[in-house]
């Protein structure tokens, strides 16, 4: 390969040239080659784990590849940490902030500048730049006061006072409403025509198509391909993306819902955690048949309530939960999977399953009570329950184990291997098969295929669909909006531990969940009344 | 001396050893990393510390073993549970489990000969003066290095930027680890910092408190200092209050016994003991109080990618 | 070049059962230095230390008298550390059984019936319990580290058995010496042949065994290692935490109380100053080396007191310190932790910062 000398002037601001990195037994990249010229705004593309957080850490000098050059602006140079990344002028936004809750705006920015930076004089200097590029900060606000938005702000103005060159954005959108995405494209769209390079990694293909002049697509570690996505359809994206078509889900509309069988009626709770947000006054129902989603941003209460739900977290009224019509608000979670509901948490490990226990322990973990499981296995063997007289009945739990893994497609090492060693897809499936094997009649998933793969997600989303049209009750708390258009009868909007109404999902625009997003259910209610009177 | 003189002279010698332990761990938990090694460090200070003063006829030279002696055992936690990545809770109380053991055998050869004593600053007119003399300018160079050590403390807490370093590796390992800063070098840092302090207190017992060398002499001091910090909230200033305050608790029971009040003895001795459990209730039950200053990662192993 | 930990994809089966084995090599191998730095002869120093104690009859049978409540308390512990719940105060909730056990023979010290040790031993495993509770109870209610208040209830239960012996429960006929009357008939332990064995050996043994059912087998052991794993998930599977942290603790604490009251009613045969030598200190590690496992902890147990039993026999013939016996205890303990790094980690030496490789 005919290398760059270090005189010759470059029409590319970076180039990364073969890069490969070996973790243990994996190539998280193999041989990838990717180049951004000044100016422009260039998307990395690939699904979860397909390498792209590992190429941008090897950039921003947080990962060393194991082989590989990069260039900057047509120099061979090595990024052996952040430190030196940033006096190239290479800034990161990461995925999850790098922040630090209990400093204040100013400290968390003196972190990430020269140590010879003064302090004093820094809080006017953020506030001008911040203000400058509609980022709006008050630098004296201590970091976990800050909503999610505003910590991203923190991030960008962080790397904007470093007057980068390179800005690198993860998942920038992840976090954000709609109408402060559009926001964001606008302050990058100004730095592009300053001539900065925005290295952006997402996997929401239509604002790809929208902002991006450059692509690279990355699939299991390996370059995939280089396209204008702006002469690409998402479908295509997609395609490139996921290597092979993936199926589309059945959507087909079921008969008219049933009886109510997910009944909340003023739920309120308060939160004693100075980060958390308390519930007030939620009211819905999920009716036999149909799929419910509850959009909202991160961190606006869907924790909260999933635990209320769930019954991790109990009311102090008996009547603000009911299932199948019997008031439970006051009891815990395994009284309340004795009434047919199920639930699947949005952290896989630590939450829905214990790490290093092996998948069938796992199973035990939420099948301890019921009398047997129900799950229909074809082979005409009927289900036993896994806990009897107190003791634990391992054969009955690997059996469910077996069951689960082989109808949900869990693609696994070992017969039953610890639940940390399987893939964020295949850990999902398990865990979700394991709720469907209860057959429920209520099922409250959260996320449900957050940081999962393609084939994984459709499969996951398949399954909810086809136990809403058996005649359970679903209902779906998520982020991601094309997932809740693509399973929802029905979608409501959480936002500051606030419920909209749940709307039928094909009265709903994205304009209209985004300002329900921001908070504005009066007025998108008053909007709603308006156009129904119309 | 008058009583009272006296009592302020016993006061700031019972509070010392707990403040300088404790000045320690303040940091070593600000980075993120609990060390329970505290009552093991510290019995080794004071008895490198009584060893080396011993045998060289000088205090300062025992109080130069007695630091280094603690920082020698805080950096065989720090390869443990940093290098390694071992539990923390354990390992630490392996320290303190290895430092009584140690201790008694290179102890055994010194048991009850006299000691040196580490002799108090003699400020030419300033000492000499009645009252404020004794209780001002009248101790050794550890009661005012334990002053100087939490004013330095606070102060590279709060004013510089390796202290927003520190509170940033402790507060989050992973961002300060994205950012760049060398986690395991803090938390290197930090834990051989608290080991210097927790020698210099077990210093302070052999050479200056009791200046001879008893097994077990700490008798409990390293866990009090725990729970101090606790108690402290992690702030400088908060942790000078409750060391004096348990400093005199601790030698209470001797004024009141020298009154002649009948109780028994033991009730007194356990003192300490109690308030510190009545202590750790008050400050872990108010949230407001902990939350805000508690390290977010403390106790937790960290890993590197690389 | 510098040390790297390099994860393994799944935990090696084979370093769960090595690791301990070769924290105890290191441990003979630095114990040999130790001597020979100390001027006499390794190879003869560690056969007295850990070979001598078990070849004879009688040194045997002091082994077991010494494994007993290093076992009893040791399983206990090792529940506690699986489900994360930190009861460093095992030493106190023995001393509280001790007591509780011998109000009986002290207060009723007439009364002789098979009835009397079985009141003693149920109340030594009540005072053991009770006592144990208060740190759970204060970890439940108020968030109090239980690892620091547990701690301190060790001073305070030695203070109390120091003020009762000096105090109400001294011996009126027994010189002015600080300790209880004399226990007599069914107020002992009977004794298992000839020796000083006695029934809290098979005590320890049945509570090892049980105590390895029900983690193996039952729901409440499943419960106790899942909120030890991640309480998140606990909470998720419907088990409450905190009934787990006193449910431990105060399993825990009537088994170190059982100890304490084996104690006495065992080798002691009276309340004395001193009712232990420290077991529920070494217990601690005794919980480790078994890998928290029960039946691992009776091997462990075993070994331990060997330690014990060897530093006293190295005492007498080589005039070495009895202390040395803490020393290897102590520094076993740095070893099964650091060797247990090798379960999860292989051990690599990679370049050092300022090298860039490529391939």
């Amino acid at each position: 390969m005919n290398e760059t000398g270090a005189n010759e002037t470059s029409k590319y601001l970076l180039e990364a040239r073969n890069i490969t990195k070996v973790f243990g037994e994996l190539r998280a990249n193999d041989d990838v080659t990717l180049s951004l010229k000044p100016g422009e705004i260039h998307a990395l593309l690939g699904e979860n784990g397909a390498g792209k957080s590992t190429l941008v850490k090897i950039i921003y000098g947080s990962l060393r590849a194991t082989s590989g050059h990069l260039f900057w602006r047509g120099r061979a140079v090595t990024v052996p940490n952040p430190a030196a990344a940033r006096e190239l002028g290479i800034g990161m936004v990461f995925q999850h902030f790098s922040l630090f809750d209990a400093l204040t705006v100013t400290q968390n920015i003196s972190l990430a500048l020269p140590s010879d930076v003064d302090i004093g004089a820094l809080s006017g200097r953020i506030e001008t730049v911040s203000n400058d590029y509609g980022l709006p900060l008050r630098p004296d606000a201590l970091v976990a006061d800050l909503s999610v938005g505003e910590r991203q702000r923190i991030e960008i103005v962080r790397c904007l006072l470093q007057e980068p060159r390179l800005l690198i954005m993860d998942e920038p959108t992840a976090v954000l409403t709609p109408q402060e995405a559009d926001q964001l494209f606008v302050t990058l769209a100004r730095l592009a025509s300053e001539g900065c390079g925005v290295l952006y990694i997402s996997h929401r293909l239509e604002e790809v198509r929208r902002i991006c002049h450059d692509a690279t697509i990355l699939r299991h570690g390996k370059l995939a391909a280089r396209v204008d996505p702006q002469q690409e359809t998402a479908a295509s994206l997609a395609a490139l993306m996921v290597g092979t078509e993936v199926a589309a889900v059945r959507t087909d509309k079921g008969t008219a819902p049933g009886a109510p069988l997910l009944e909340l009626s003023g739920l309120s709770l308060a939160t004693d955690d100075q980060f958390g947000v308390s519930l007030k006054n939620i009211n819905l129902a999920v009716r036999a048949g149909e799929i419910v989603a509850v959009a909202g941003v991160a961190g606006n209460g869907q924790g909260e309530f999933f635990d209320a739900l769930s019954g991790e977290l109990t009311s102090s009224n008996n009547a603000t939960v009911k299932i199948a019509g019997v008031g439970c608000g006051r009891e815990g979670i395994t009284q309340r999977r004795r009434r047919d509901a199920a639930f699947v948490p949005e952290e896989r490990l630590g939450h829905g399953a214990v790490p290093n226990f092996p998948l069938s322990e796992n199973v035990v973990l939420t099948h301890h009570s019921v009398e047997a499981t129900r799950l229909e296995t074809g082979d005409g063997m009927a289900g036993s329950a896994v806990v009897r007289n107190g003791m634990i009945d391992r054969d009955a739990a690997r059996y469910v184990n077996r069951v689960v893994t082989e109808l949900f497609d869990v693609r696994k090492g070992t017969p039953d291997p610890e639940a940390q060693s399987l893939s964020g897809g295949n850990l999902q499936k398990f865990v979700v098969g394991r709720e469907m094997a209860l057959q429920p009649r209520v099922l409250v998933v959260n996320q449900p295929t957050w940081g999962v793969d393609a084939g994984a997600a459709a499969l996951i989303r398949q399954a909810l669909i086809d136990l809403a049209r058996g005649g359970s009750a679903v209902l779906v708390i998520s982020q991601d909006l094309d997932e809740i258009f693509e399973v929802a009868d029905r979608i409501a909007v959480i936002s500051r531990g606030e419920m909209s109404q749940a709307y039928p999902s094909e009265e709903l625009s994205l304009e209209r969940i985004g300002l329900l997003m921001a908070g504005a259910h009066e007025a998108v209610a008053r909007n709603a009344g308006e156009a129904g009177a119309a | 001396m008058g009583a009272l003189e006296a009592v302020i002279l016993t006061i700031i010698t019972a509070s010392t050893p707990l403040l300088l332990a404790a000045i320690g761990e303040l940091v070593t938990e600000r980075s993120g990393v609990l060390n329970l090694g505290v009552e093991g460090m510290m019995i080794m200070g004071a008895v490198c510390g009584f060893a080396a003063a011993y045998t060289t006829h000088s205090a300062l030279l025992g109080v130069g073993a007695g630091l280094l002696a603690g920082v020698g055992m805080s950096l065989l936690f720090a390869f443990l549970t940093q290098t390694l990545m071992t539990s923390q809770v354990a390992t630490g109380l392996s320290l303190t489990l290895l430092g009584l053991g140690l201790s008694g055998m290179i102890g055994e050869g010194f048991t009850g000969l006299p000691g040196i004593k580490l002799e108090a600053l003699n400020i030419p007119f300033l000492s000499d003066i009645p009252f404020i003399g004794p209780v001002i300018f009248g101790h050794d160079i550890l009661v005012y290095g334990s002053l100087f050590i939490v004013a330095g403390v606070a102060y590279v807490l709060f004013r510089t930027r390796l202290g927003l370093i520190i509170t940033a590796v402790g507060g989050n390992h992973h961002s300060a680890h994205a950012l760049g800063y060398n986690v395991l070098r803090v938390r290197y840092g930090c834990i051989a910092f608290g080991g210097a302090c927790s020698g210099l207190a077990g210093a302070y017992l052999s050479l200056a408190y009791t200046p001879q060398w008893i097994e077990n002499m700490s008798s409990g001091r390293g866990w009090i200092a725990l729970a101090l910090v606790v108690f402290s909230t992690w702030l400088p200033k908060r942790l000078l209050v409750g060391a004096y305050l348990f400093g005199t608790v601790w030698i209470m029971g001797l004024y009141v016994q020298a009154l002649g009040v009948d109780i028994p003895s033991q009730l007194l001795s356990s003192l300490p003991y109690l308030v510190t459990i009545v202590a750790l209730i008050i400050i872990s039950g108010n949230k407001t109080l902990t939350k805000v200053n508690t390290p977010a990662c403390i106790g937790q192993p960290f890993a590197p990618e690389r | 070049m510098i040390l790297v930990l390099e994860k393994r994809s799944r935990r090696s089966q084979a370093m769960v059962w090595l690791s301990p084995v070769l924290a105890l090599g290191i441990t003979v191998v630095i114990g040999g230095f130790i001597f020979a730095s100390l001027g006499l002869d390794p190879f003869k120093a560690l056969y007295i230390y850990f070979i001598d104690p078990m070849t004879s009859l009688w040194s045997i049978e002091e082994l077991i008298v010494k494994a007993a409540p290093l076992v009893m308390i040791g399983v206990g512990l090792a529940i506690c550390y699986t489900a994360n719940v930190w009861n460093i105060g095992a030493e106190g909730q023995l001393t509280m059984g001790a007591l509780f056990g011998s109000a009986i023979p002290i207060y009723f010290t007439d009364w002789q019936s098979p009835l009397v040790l079985v009141l003693m031993l149920v109340l030594g495993a009540i005072g053991g319990a009770l006592f144990a509770a208060i740190p759970a109870l204060l970890k439940n209610r108020f968030g109090a580290n239980e690892i620091l208040t547990s701690l301190m209830l060790v001073y305070v239960a030695q203070l109390i058995l120091d003020w009762v012996i000096r105090g109400p429960w001294k011996d009126p006929k027994g010189f002015n010496f600080p300790q209880s009357v004399s226990f007599e008939g069914w107020q002992l332990l009977p004794l298992l042949g000839e020796g000083r064995v006695h029934l809290g050996a098979v005590l320890a043994l049945i509570a090892a065994v049980l105590l390895w059912v029900m983690m193996g087998r039952s729901l409440r052991g499943f419960e106790i290692r899942v909120i030890g794993n991640s309480p998140r998930a606990g909470a998720f599977a419907g088990f409450a935490q905190k009934k787990v942290v006193l449910f431990c603790f105060m399993l825990s604490g009537a088994l170190a109380g059982l100890a304490g009251i084996c104690e006495v009613a065992g080798p002691s045969g009276q309340l004395q100053p001193v009712i232990s030598p420290g077991y529920g200190f070494t217990a601690i590690i005794v919980a480790f080396l078994g890998r928290l496992n029960p039946i691992g902890v009776i091997f462990a147990g075993i070994l331990l007191a060997i330690s014990y039993l060897g530093g006293e026999a190295a005492q007498v013939e080589l005039g070495i310190s009895d202390k040395m016996a803490q020393v290897f205890q102590g520094m076993l303990l740095f070893l099964i932790l650091a060797c247990e790094t090798l379960i999860h980690y292989r051990i690599k030496l990679a370049p050092g910062r300022g090298a860039v490789k490529e391939a």
